[in-house]
């Protein structure tokens, strides 16, 4: 379950202070599927980091399983991030200098599994996004579908009940998004809460809710369910 | 996968930025190395040729030069063995030890060698008026020890003692063969040699000492002296003398004891290789501040550009969960390998150097000193070590967010 009480956040930019959150206050529960839309610049990004553990708030509490994120030192946080939560980027942010399965191991190595377990493990993620003959490839010579979906491996590494994505399909064809969508749905269906920001209204329809944000404020701050979806 | 498998490929993947700062060290550790090697080397042969002397005041022959003892060990000209006695029997303080020396010139089997005569221990003690004389050796300890001097190692006593056995007891119908004379001759200790006209029986063959004495022959001084017809003369006295009392102005009252003779010290003869040491000791300072500054710099400069370029690298690791200790820790082991192959590459560069070109700058055969690899590797390790600090911890504090925001 994750939570946003009271949640504002605002950038010092210059010596004066830029709002990006305004008073957010947000409840997702298990198992949802939640899409965040709204313009550009109105704090999709910086509320999905901040349900990640990677953006300190400048007010209020963000709570996931319990635990108040912000309450905790920086490594405890990335403690917990290791083990709940999983993020996917639109730049995907693979390491340019590691191959696909080393990119995917990165999080097995930093949750302390043996090299054999590792690559073990890489191999059958990568092999279930489809890419098990791809595995020596470093990202830069990787197709942008290819390398979104060693990302996606990556996310699943450490088996996180959290998803969060940012505009992941923002840089893909429609076909590739059609498949990272599908994923996304898959993974779902698995029991994961998924998070997701995105401009794609046909990737907004897929999930079970939507959160709507203008101008750093959450317009629904329980989710509503998604119009074209649910009727 | 490990985390020096990511640093490892890292470093790989982008090793033209590293290239200057990892030369720079390389090259600093290669210098340093070469020119410790060659000043051991140097220094060991200032040690050797003292204790070759095995004395630190020379007596010779007015015109003669110290060079020409060295090198030829050779003099036409002499001075009575009077002044031995006139030495002995004088009030000076502080003559620890008197060796008389007289040398010919011999041909051996078509070979030229020096024929040297010499004191043995048993006949001063027979005058009972020196104490403790040995030819070759200074004593052990007490105030004639050269190691109280500056900038001199204490000779290897070992190799000494063996000579001084022998040398107590010198018949004046035997002979001591240095080592050279004895394996190019082929001569054995029990041996018979014809010397001028004479025979001598080799009662033994010296160990190596790596100085003009292993191609001279030895035998009783008064030997030497009736064979060549020449009367009682010599033409060196080596003398053991304190260093409180040289400081003191012994040379000085030798002088003037003996105003025929010239006199000098065993500094004067060793004083360009002691100016050669001091240079390259000097030289070996600035090169460890150069290398400190400019090594550490670059690498410190390196470092920061490194972690500034991987900003969105390490937000993504912090992303999926690495703590600040496992980005200090990638930065530090990037600065341990940095250290650790510039020390070793820096080492073997340095000793090729050293063994290559140590003959030629320094006039000495150079070997390579294993333990310098110690040295090297802990000061390049320590260098970029301490670079890599500030760099290290700044990747580790930086805010994971901002790292995706800006690009
Ligand atoms: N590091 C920062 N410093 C200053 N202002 C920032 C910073 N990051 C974001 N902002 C500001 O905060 C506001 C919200 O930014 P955010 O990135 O969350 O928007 P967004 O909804 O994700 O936009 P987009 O859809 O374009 O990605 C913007 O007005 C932005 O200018
Ligand atoms: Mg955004």
């Amino acid at each position: 379950m994750l939570r946003m009480e009271g949640v504002s956040k605002s950038y010092n930019h210059r010596a004066s202070a830029v709002t990006a959150l305004r008073d957010a206050n947000v409840q997702m529960d298990r198992g949802d599927y939640v899409s965040i839309v709204g313009p550009s610049g109105s704090g999709k990004s910086t509320l999905l980091l901040m349900l990640g553990g990677m953006l300190s708030p400048t007010g209020g509490r963000v709570i996931v399983d319990g635990a108040s994120l912000y309450d905790m030192t920086p490594n405890q946080r990335a403690a917990f991030r290791k083990k709940n939560i999983g993020f996917v980027f639109q730049t995907f942010n693979l390491v340019p200098y590691l191959t696909a399965v080393e990119n995917v191991q990165i999080p097995l190595f930093l949750a302390g599994k043996d090299e054999a377990t590792q690559r073990d493990q890489a191999n059958r993620l990568l092999e279930r996004v489809g890419l098990s003959d791809r595995l020596d490839h470093k990202p830069s010579e990787l197709s942008v579908g290819q390398q979104q979906r060693v990302a996606l491996a990556r996310v699943l590494a450490n088996d996180p009940a959290v998803i969060l994505a940012d505009e992941p399909t923002g840089n893909l064809d429609p076909e590739t998004s059609k498949q990272v969508i599908d994923f996304l749905d898959e993974l779902n269906k698995e029991g994961r809460t998924i998070v997701m920001v995105t401009h794609d209204p046909r990737a907004a329809e897929r999930a079970k809710s939507t959160l709507r944000l203008v101008e750093g404020t959450v317009l629904n701050g329980k989710a509503e369910p998604s119009l074209i979806a649910h009727g | 996968m490990q985390l020096r498998t990511l640093v490892w490929r890292e470093i790989f993947e982008r090793k033209n930025q590293l290239a200057t700062s990892f030369l720079a060290i390389l090259l600093g550790i290669t210098a340093i190395v070469a020119i410790k090697n060659i000043t051991f080397y140097s220094e060991k042969a200032v040690s050797r040729e003292l204790d070759a002397l095995g004395a630190n005041i020379l007596v010779l022959p007015k015109s003669a030069t110290v060079q020409d003892y060295y090198s030829a060990d050779m003099q036409d000209e002499t001075f009575p063995e009077a002044y031995v006695t006139q030495l002995s029997t004088s009030d000076l303080k502080g003559l620890d030890n008197l060796s008389p020396k007289l040398s010919v010139p011999v041909t051996l089997q078509g070979r030229k060698f020096t024929l040297t005569g010499i004191l043995p221990k048993s006949e001063f003690q027979a005058k009972a008026m020196w104490e403790g004389a040995g030819i070759f050796t200074r004593p052990e300890e007490g105030c004639g020890e050269i190691a109280d001097m500056p900038d001199v190692f204490k000779p290897p006593v070992k190799e000494t003692l063996v000579r001084k056995r022998v040398i107590d007891d010198l018949g004046p119908e035997e002979a001591l063969v240095g080592a050279d004379v004895g394996q190019l001759l082929k001569i054995a200790e029990g041996d018979y040699l014809d010397l001028l006209g004479q025979t001598f029986k080799v009662s033994a063959v010296l160990p190596q000492t790596g100085t003009v004495d292993d191609s001279r022959v030895f035998a009783h001084l008064h030997t030497v002296q009736e064979m060549t017809d020449q009367g009682a003369v010599i033409n060196a006295i080596e003398i053991v003398g304190c260093c409180q009392e040289i400081s003191a102005g012994l040379v000085q009252k030798i002088n003037k004891l003996l105003p025929d003779a010239k006199v000098v010290t065993v500094t004067q003869v060793v004083d360009t290789q002691v100016k050669t040491n001091q240079m390259m000791a000097s030289l070996s300072t600035v090169f460890l501040v150069i290398i400190v500054l400019v090594g550490g710099a670059s690498i410190a400069n390196y470092m920061y550009a490194n972690v500034f370029e991987r900003r969105r690298e390490i937000g993504t690791l912090m992303a999926l969960g690495a703590g600040s200790s496992v980005i200090l820790r990638m930065f530090l082991l990037k600065g341990l390998l940095l250290g650790l192959v510039g020390g070793i590459g820096g080492y073997i560069l340095g000793t090729v150097f050293a063994v290559t070109f140590g003959p030629r700058l320094a006039g000495i055969a150079v070997m390579p000193m294993p333990v310098l690899v110690l040295w090297a590797v802990g000061l390049s390790v320590g260098i970029a070590l301490v670079a890599s600090c500030l760099p290290a911890r700044n990747a580790a504090r930086l805010d994971p967010c901002a790292t995706f925001q800006e690009i």
